[in-house]
C-alpha cells in the first residue's frame, strides 16, 4: 500500500460560506486503490469536502489535482468521479437497468456496450433479478446497491460515498460494510467515503482523515489512529477512552490527587503544563502484577455484560469520571467480580498517551 | 380523533351532496334535457323530441368556431405552461424562506375582480393606451398599434388570468423534488439541460399537466375575455352559447353547445386523471417518501 501513488492531491483547501468556513486549509494525499475514510462529527466541514471532490462546491482556496491535473473548477459532468448519494438520488421514473445505464448513455457508448457493462456491474451487485423494477418497489439495501452500480458503471477514478450506510439497519450495515471492501477490491477504484461512525471507519479504511471545525486532526492507518491520536479529541472520539487529568510532570503526569500516572510526555509539553493521561478500556487490567507501571485502587459501581466481553465501570481516586474497563470474558470467569466489590487497575506505561489539555 | 363510521361520513357529505345537487346536477340535467327540444318560432321551447340541435353542433359553421376556441384555448395555455412552469422554477429555486412572499406574488392578481383585470388590458392596449403612449415616449411617430380586438389580444388575457394556476401547480412537483436527484443526473455526466428534460421535466410532469387542463378548460369555455379584448370578433364557444340564449333566444340549441363543450371538458379532465394516476407512484418516490 505504501508503494502506490498518489492519485488524488487536496492542497491546502479552503471553503467558506459567507462567514463560516466549513473547511479550513486542509491538504491530504489520497492513493490509487484506497479505501479512504473522512470521519468527523457533523459540522466538521467534511461533506463539504466531498462535495468539493464531486464538483458541486468550488474551494475559494487550493488545488484539487487528480493524476496531477487540477479539477478544482472543473463541473461534475466532466471530472472523472462519482458520488454515490446519502439518499442515494434513484430516479423514481427509471427502473434499476435504466437508472444504471443513464450515466453510459451521458457517455454515448454505443448502445451493445452499455448492456454488456450494465449487465455485468448489475452481476456484480446481485441486482439482475431487480433490473425492471422501480426504485420504489426496492429495499434499503437494494436501492443501496442500485446507488452503487450506479456509479461504479462509470468505471470513475475515484468512487464518492457520503453516508453510504447511514440509512441501514444495524445488521444490514455490517454485512454491506464487507460487501462494500470485497466491490472495491474487485472493481480496483479508489473510494472515498464519509461517515461519521468511527467505527465504520476503523472496520473499512486503509487510511483515514479525521477532521473537527474544517481542519485535519490526522491522517493515517486506523491501527495508527487508534492507538496513537493525535491529540485529546481524536483520542475522545475514536472508540472508547478513559482520561486522567492533571499537570505534566517528567515522565508522566500528576493526577489532581497526587498520584502519578506514568507514560512518555511529548516534548511540547512543557512540565506543569495542564494534560490529560489517557488509557484504553481494553488496555487495563483487573487484579496486575505488583511491577505494572500504573495502579490505582476502585471501586466497580456498576457492570455492563456484553458477551464477548464485560464492561465495568469503576470508581476511583484519579478523576471525577469513572473508569471504563473491558475485561474478557474469559478473564472474568477466571476471578468473578460484581457492584461493590473493590478492585485493582493496572496498565503499562507503554499503553498511556499523554496530550495537552 | 375516531374515524368517520359510514353513516357519519355519508352525514357529513350531506350538505356538500345537497349543495351540488341542487345547484350543479339538476340545473345540468335541465339543460341536457332543452338539448332535445324544438325551438319555437318565437323563440319560445317547442316540447317535440329532436337531435337536430346536435345535428347543428356538427355543422362546419359552428365546428369551425369550436375548433377556433380550442386553437385559441391550446395556444394560450401552451403559453401560459412555458411562462409559469418557468416562474415556478424560479420559486422553487429561490431561497426556502423567500419561496411563500414570491408564491404570495405570482397570485396577487387573483384576488381582484376577473372583469376589472380584465378592462386593464384595455387600458394597456387600446390606441393610445398604455403600450402606445409608451412607444411614444421612445420616439415611435407611426400609426398606433391596433392591439385591442385581436386575436393576441384575447390569448393574452387569457394567459394573465389562468398564469396563477399554472405556477401554483407546478410550484409544488418542483418544490418537492429531492434536488440531489439533479445533482446525480449532472456527476453521471449530464449537461444541466440533459438533466432538466430527463429527470427534472418527466417528474414534473403531472403538475405541467395539471396546470395545462386549468388554463384550457377555462379558456375554451370563456366568455368575458373574447367578448372584451376580442371585441366580439373572434367568436369563441363560450360567446356562442351565451348568443344563443340572451340574444338568438335558441335556448335548445344553447344548450346542445354548452353540453357540447362539457362533453370537451370531461374528456380533457379524464384523460389528465389517468396521466395523473399513472405518474403518482414516481411522485410519491420523487418527494423523498415525505409525504402521500
Amino acid at each position: 500500500m505504501s508503494a502506490a501513488r498518489t492519485l488524488l492531491a487536496i492542497d491546502k483547501v479552503s471553503k467558506n460560506f459567507g462567514r463560516v468556513t466549513a473547511v479550513d486549509g486542509i491538504s491530504l494525499d489520497i492513493r490509487e486503490n484506497e479505501f479512504f475514510a473522512l470521519l468527523g462529527p457533523s459540522g466538521c466541514g467534511k461533506t463539504t469536502l466531498l462535495r468539493m471532490l464531486a464538483g458541486f462546491e468550488t474551494p475559494n482556496h487550493g488545488r484539487i489535482l487528480l493524476d496531477g491535473r487540477d479539477i478544482a473548477k472543473t463541473p461534475p459532468n466532466k471530472r472523472p468521479v462519482n458520488l454515490m448519494f446519502q439518499s442515494y438520488a434513484l430516479f423514481p421514473h427509471m427502473s434499476v437497468r435504466a437508472n444504471v445505464s443513464y450515466g453510459l448513455e451521458m457517455e454515448r457508448l454505443p448502445a451493445n456496450q452499455i448492456r454488456s457493462r450494465v449487465d455485468a456491474i448489475l452481476a456484480t451487485t446481485e441486482l439482475i433479478p431487480f433490473a425492471d423494477r422501480k426504485p420504489e418497489q426496492l429495499s434499503g439495501g437494494q436501492k443501496q446497491r442500485v446507488a452503487l452500480a450506479r456509479a461504479l458503471v462509470k468505471r470513475p477514478r475515484l468512487l464518492l460515498l457520503d453516508e453510504p450506510l447511514g440509512a441501514l439497519d444495524k445488521k444490514l450495515r455490517g454485512a454491506m460494510q464487507l460487501e462494500l471492501k470485497r466491490l472495491q477490491n474487485e472493481v480496483g477504484i479508489t473510494f472515498v467515503i464519509v461517515t461519521h461512525d468511527q467505527e465504520e471507519s476503523l472496520v473499512m479504511a486503509d487510511r483515514m482523515a479525521v477532521l473537527r471545525d474544517g481542519k485535519l486532526l490526522q491522517c493515517d492507518t486506523p491501527h495508527a489512529v487508534y492507538e496513537h491520536p493525535a491529540d485529546r479529541f481524536v483520542a475522545d472520539f475514536i472508540g472508547v477512552m478513559n482520561f486522567v487529568p492533571g499537570k505534566a510532570a517528567a515522565d508522566g503526569v500528576m493526577a489532581a490527587n497526587g498520584a502519578r500516572i506514568a507514560g512518555t510526555v511529548p516534548a511540547t509539553l512543557s512540565p506543569g503544563a495542564a494534560a490529560v493521561a489517557s488509557v484504553r478500556p481494553e488496555r487495563i487490567r483487573l487484579f496486575p502484577s505488583p511491577e505494572t507501571a500504573n495502579r490505582i485502587a476502585g471501586t466497580v459501581e456498576a457492570l455492563a455484560y456484553h458477551g464477548l466481553d464485560l464492561q465495568l465501570h469503576v470508581r476511583t481516586a484519579l478523576s471525577p469520571k469513572l473508569f471504563l474497563v473491558r475485561v474478557t470474558a474469559d478473564a472474568a470467569d477466571r476471578r468473578p467480580v460484581s457492584s461493590g466489590d473493590a478492585v485493582e487497575l493496572g496498565w503499562d506505561a507503554a499503553d498511556v498517551r499523554i496530550f495537552a489539555d | 380523533m375516531t374515524l368517520p363510521t359510514p353513516s357519519r361520513s355519508s352525514l357529513l357529505m350531506a350538505p356538500a351532496l345537497a349543495w351540488l345537487t341542487a345547484l350543479m346536477v339538476v340545473p345540468c340535467a335541465l339543460v341536457l334535457a332543452l338539448a332535445f327540444f324544438r325551438r319555437g318560432i318565437y323563440g319560445g321551447i317547442e316540447y317535440t323530441f329532436t337531435l337536430e340541435n346536435f345535428g347543428l353542433v356538427f355543422d362546419p359553421l359552428y365546428a369551425g368556431i369550436f375548433l377556433n376556441s380550442a386553437r385559441i384555448a391550446g395556444t394560450a395555455t401552451l403559453i401560459a405552461v412555458v411562462i409559469g412552469y418557468a416562474a415556478a422554477y424560479a420559486i422553487a429555486a429561490a431561497p426556502r424562506q423567500m419561496q411563500p412572499v414570491f408564491l404570495f406574488f405570482a397570485v396577487l392578481p387573483f384576488w381582484s375582480n376577473y372583469l376589472i383585470r380584465t378592462y386593464a388590458w384595455i387600458v394597456l392596449l387600446n390606441r393610445e393606451g398604455l403600450i402606445t403612449q409608451l412607444l411614444r415616449w421612445f420616439g415611435y411617430t407611426g400609426e398606433p398599434p391596433s392591439m385591442l380586438y385581436t386575436e393576441g389580444a384575447v390569448i393574452a388575457g387569457l394567459v394573465y388570468n389562468y398564469l396563477p394556476f399554472v405556477i401554483l401547480a407546478c410550484y409544488a412537483p418542483l418544490s418537492r423534488l429531492n434536488p440531489e436527484l439533479a445533482e446525480a443526473s449532472r456527476d453521471l455526466g449530464a449537461s444541466a439541460m440533459t438533466t432538466f428534460r430527463r429527470v427534472i421535466l418527466p417528474l414534473t410532469v403531472p403538475g405541467i399537466a395539471a396546470g395545462a387542463v386549468f388554463v384550457f378548460v377555462l379558456s375554451i369555455g370563456n366568455f368575458v375575455t373574447p367578448a372584451l379584448l376580442g371585441g366580439g370578433r373572434f367568436q369563441m364557444i363560450g360567446n356562442l352559447v351565451y348568443d344563443q340564449f340572451l340574444t338568438a333566444n335558441d335556448w335548445p340549441f344553447g344548450a346542445a353547445l354548452a353540453m357540447a363543450l362539457i362533453a370537451i371538458m370531461l374528456l380533457v379532465l379524464t384523460a389528465q386523471a389517468l396521466a395523473a394516476d399513472r405518474a403518482a407512484g414516481r411522485i410519491a418516490e420523487a418527494k423523498g417518501g415525505a409525504d402521500g
